[in-house]
């Protein structure tokens, strides 16, 4: 049984599909335990259904996955008080207080009684809602809600924390905050699969899965996708940014151009050699200006890169 | 305009309610709403037992107002029936009921009505005039009814006495329904629910959670219904206060389990007020509530046998106005505690705890 004490989770061929539409297609997961795990993806590409599916919420249509040992959607009731899970949008209630609704939380993972009181002084404590304690939930700011939230999951102690885009509606200090705690969490020994669209958020996770159109296009530790792009990442700076940009976008090595301000980033597959002096050279013939430099892939380099990689495909099948 | 209507088309409810709630009201008002009553459940006790007095009880039997289910012997026995709520009207016919008949300032015969429904009242005063059959000839001549009414219950003749037992069943109904309606919808709408179904809850805890809170309501509320009842109107409340608790709080748990069986169904919060106001139609109809459950046809009897209303309606008349004890009910207590039962494990059946 080495699975079940590597991996949290490990799902092979996991699909769902609503009518015509498929929201996740043959996804295959291997969460070790205690990381931050990262599900990158655009908005519709299956992160919240992904998530759903594995916390039981969600029947498959095919495949199958076991998180922290239970078959899902079957064993889901004994799964349960195992899971802490966060939805994408606040789902407490706006009309009790901080504390009433830690301690209804509570309630209804029937938290021994007797520790009941210190714990939630302890999470308020430690989530920084102590000035908030009595304000009405519905009332409070995003940042106050999505820790309160992040209480409220981590309240029963899981052993798996599932973040469904946990920060999108949070200042960038407050998202600092918040991921602080997730990796004191993951220290801990919590394995947390977190969704997201924001890169430097994808860039912390120790681990993360690129998730298109419902499948998974790549996976690995984010240095280790950016190493493996197979693309190489060129600067162009120029005054005529416009006029380069068409220009480049005419050739078929240019896998995807996009401009920084005063300098355009493209992508060129690894097939093409000495990328800089292609460039270089073709900017000349056309009497264009630019300074060319290759510099390291970024994460959003290799998301694009996989991305548009799965479009290619799909309009040449 | 064009997006009212489009959104209209979507909400298949919302679509099904216009169509049906005119036709499903033209039904109900039709049919069931008939002050013309037929068939008013009647008991005879015959002390007279003359030739004459048959011919009369004969005669009240072919008018078809009234159904002769019970023959007793005394008049005590037909005010216990009509307490019970076994029948509607009594007729007593003394031993010297030939004498009286002749006497021209006497009423020979006497009715012993359930004076709290209106309608009831009506009928026995059409046929107090009934003709005695010796008479047809000297007809011109003045004289008294036939019957002297006796109204029980409600000598006062008062209007209120009559409607707010059942106003009692309309105001819970409605309020208690649309609590548990919204109930799991709102939550669903909120977002509640996919975090609450994602904790180890068990799907009967969350359905009780949210019932037991609002019989306390419910029951607050009655006191308040009972107190206005009492002060403002002075309706009398002459059986046992505690049984009439009992009584309404499986009235209010079956108001609350179907509530809670309707929120499973719909989608939206104002879907679920739309199914309340669906059931409110029919509660204020068809239950004995305005028009005599008597004068209604077969089927609409039988509807109106399978809602809460009608059985909490024949509870606080009995126990409120005619003093009837809870085990002289006890089909009625019987028939509420089935329907809370079965709509609260429909509701537990239908409650799953996933999104698909």
């Amino acid at each position: 049984m080495t699975s079940e004490t590597e991996f949290a989770i490990r799902a092979s061929g996991l699909t769902k599909t609503f009518g015509s539409l498929t929201a996740v297609d043959h996804l295959d997961l291997d969460v070790p335990k205690a990381l931050v795990y990262g599900f990158l993806g655009p908005n519709g590409s299956g992160k919240t259904t992904a998530i759903r599916l594995l916390c039981g919420l969600l029947t498959p249509t095919e495949g199958s996955a076991t998180v922290l040992g239970h078959v899902v959607p079957g064993d889901a009731s004994q799964l349960k008080p195992k899971i802490g899970y966060m939805t994408q949008k606040f789902s407490l209630y706006g009309d009790l207080t901080i504390q009433e609704n830690l301690e209804f939380i509570a309630d209804v993972y029937s938290y021994p009684r007797r520790d009941r009181r210190a714990r939630v002084e302890d999470l308020i404590e430690r989530y920084n809602l102590d000035q908030q304690r009595n304000q009405f939930a519905g009332t409070m700011s995003g940042g106050q809600k999505q820790r309160l939230a992040l209480a409220c999951a981590v309240l029963n102690r899981p052993k798996l924390l599932l973040l469904d885009e946990p920060t999108s509606a949070v200042d960038p200090k407050s998202r600092r905050d918040f991921w602080e705690k997730l990796f004191a969490l993951a220290n801990e020994g919590t394995t947390i699969l977190v969704s997201t669209h924001y890169m430097d958020e994808a860039e912390r996770c120790h681990r993360l899965a690129i998730l298109d159109h419902g499948k998974k296009v790549a996976d690995g530790a984010p240095a280790e996708l950016q190493a493996a792009t197979g693309m190489s990442v060129v600067e162009i700076a120029t005054d005529d940014t416009a006029a380069v940009q068409f220009e480049l976008k005419k050739l078929p090595e240019i896998r995807s151009i996009t401009q920084l301000g005063v300098r355009l980033r493209a992508l060129i597959p690894d097939s093409r050699k000495n990328p800089v002096a292609f460039i270089e050279s073709h900017l000349s013939s056309l009497a264009l200006n630019g300074k060319v430099v290759q510099v390291e892939a970024s994460l959003e380099d290799v998301f694009v890169a996989v991305t548009q990689d799965d479009e290619k495909l799909d309009t040449a099948a | 305009m064009r997006k009212e209507l489009l959104q209209l088309k979507r909400d298949k409810l919302t679509f099904g309610m216009i169509v049906g709630i005119p036709v499903m009201q033209m039904l109900l008002f039709g049919f069931a709403i008939n002050t013309d009553v037929r068939n008013l459940v009647a008991g005879v006790a015959n002390e007279a037992d003359s030739h004459l007095s048959r011919q009369l009880i004969a005669d009240l039997e072919q008018t078809q107002v009234l159904r002769i289910d019970y023959v007793v012997a005394s008049p005590d026995e037909l005010e216990s029936l009509l307490r019970g709520g076994k029948i509607s009207i009594g007729i007593y016919i003394p031993p010297d009921f030939d004498r009286r008949s002749i006497d021209a300032r006497r009423s020979a015969a006497q009715l012993l009505v359930d004076g709290v429904d209106p309608t009831v009242l009506g009928v026995a005063n059409q046929i107090r005039n009934l003709p005695l059959k010796f008479d047809t000839i000297a007809g011109q001549k003045e004289r008294a009814s036939t019957f002297e009414v006796r109204p029980y219950f409600n000598p006062e003749h008062r209007s209120s006495v009559f409607v707010i037992p059942g106003l009692m069943g309309m105001i819970l109904t409605l309020t208690m329904m649309l609590f548990t309606a919204v109930a799991v919808v709102r939550e669903r709408e909120h977002g509640n629910l996919e975090l609450l179904i994602n904790t180890p809850i068990s799907t009967t805890q969350l359905m009780t959670g949210k019932v037991i809170p609002y019989i306390l309501i419910g029951l607050i509320q009655l006191t308040l219904i009972m107190a206005v009842g009492d002060l403002l109107f002075s309706v009398p409340i002459r059986g046992s206060i505690l049984e009439l608790y009992i009584a309404s709080s499986v009235f209010i748990a079956a108001n609350l389990a179907l509530g809670l069986f309707v929120s499973t169904v719909v989608k939206t919060q104002f879907q679920a007020i739309q199914v309340t106001i669906f059931f409110l139609m029919p509660s204020i109809l068809i239950t004995g509530f305005v028009f005599p459950f008597e004068g209604m046809p077969g089927i609409i009897q039988v509807i109106g046998e399978a809602l809460p209303t009608t059985h909490y309606i024949r509870l606080t008349r009995g126990i409120m106005l005619r003093g009837a004890t809870l085990f002289e009910m006890r089909m009625e207590l019987l028939a509420l505690a089935v329907f809370t039962l079965i709509a609260m494990v429909a509701a537990i059946q239908r409650f799953t705890k996933r999104l698909d």
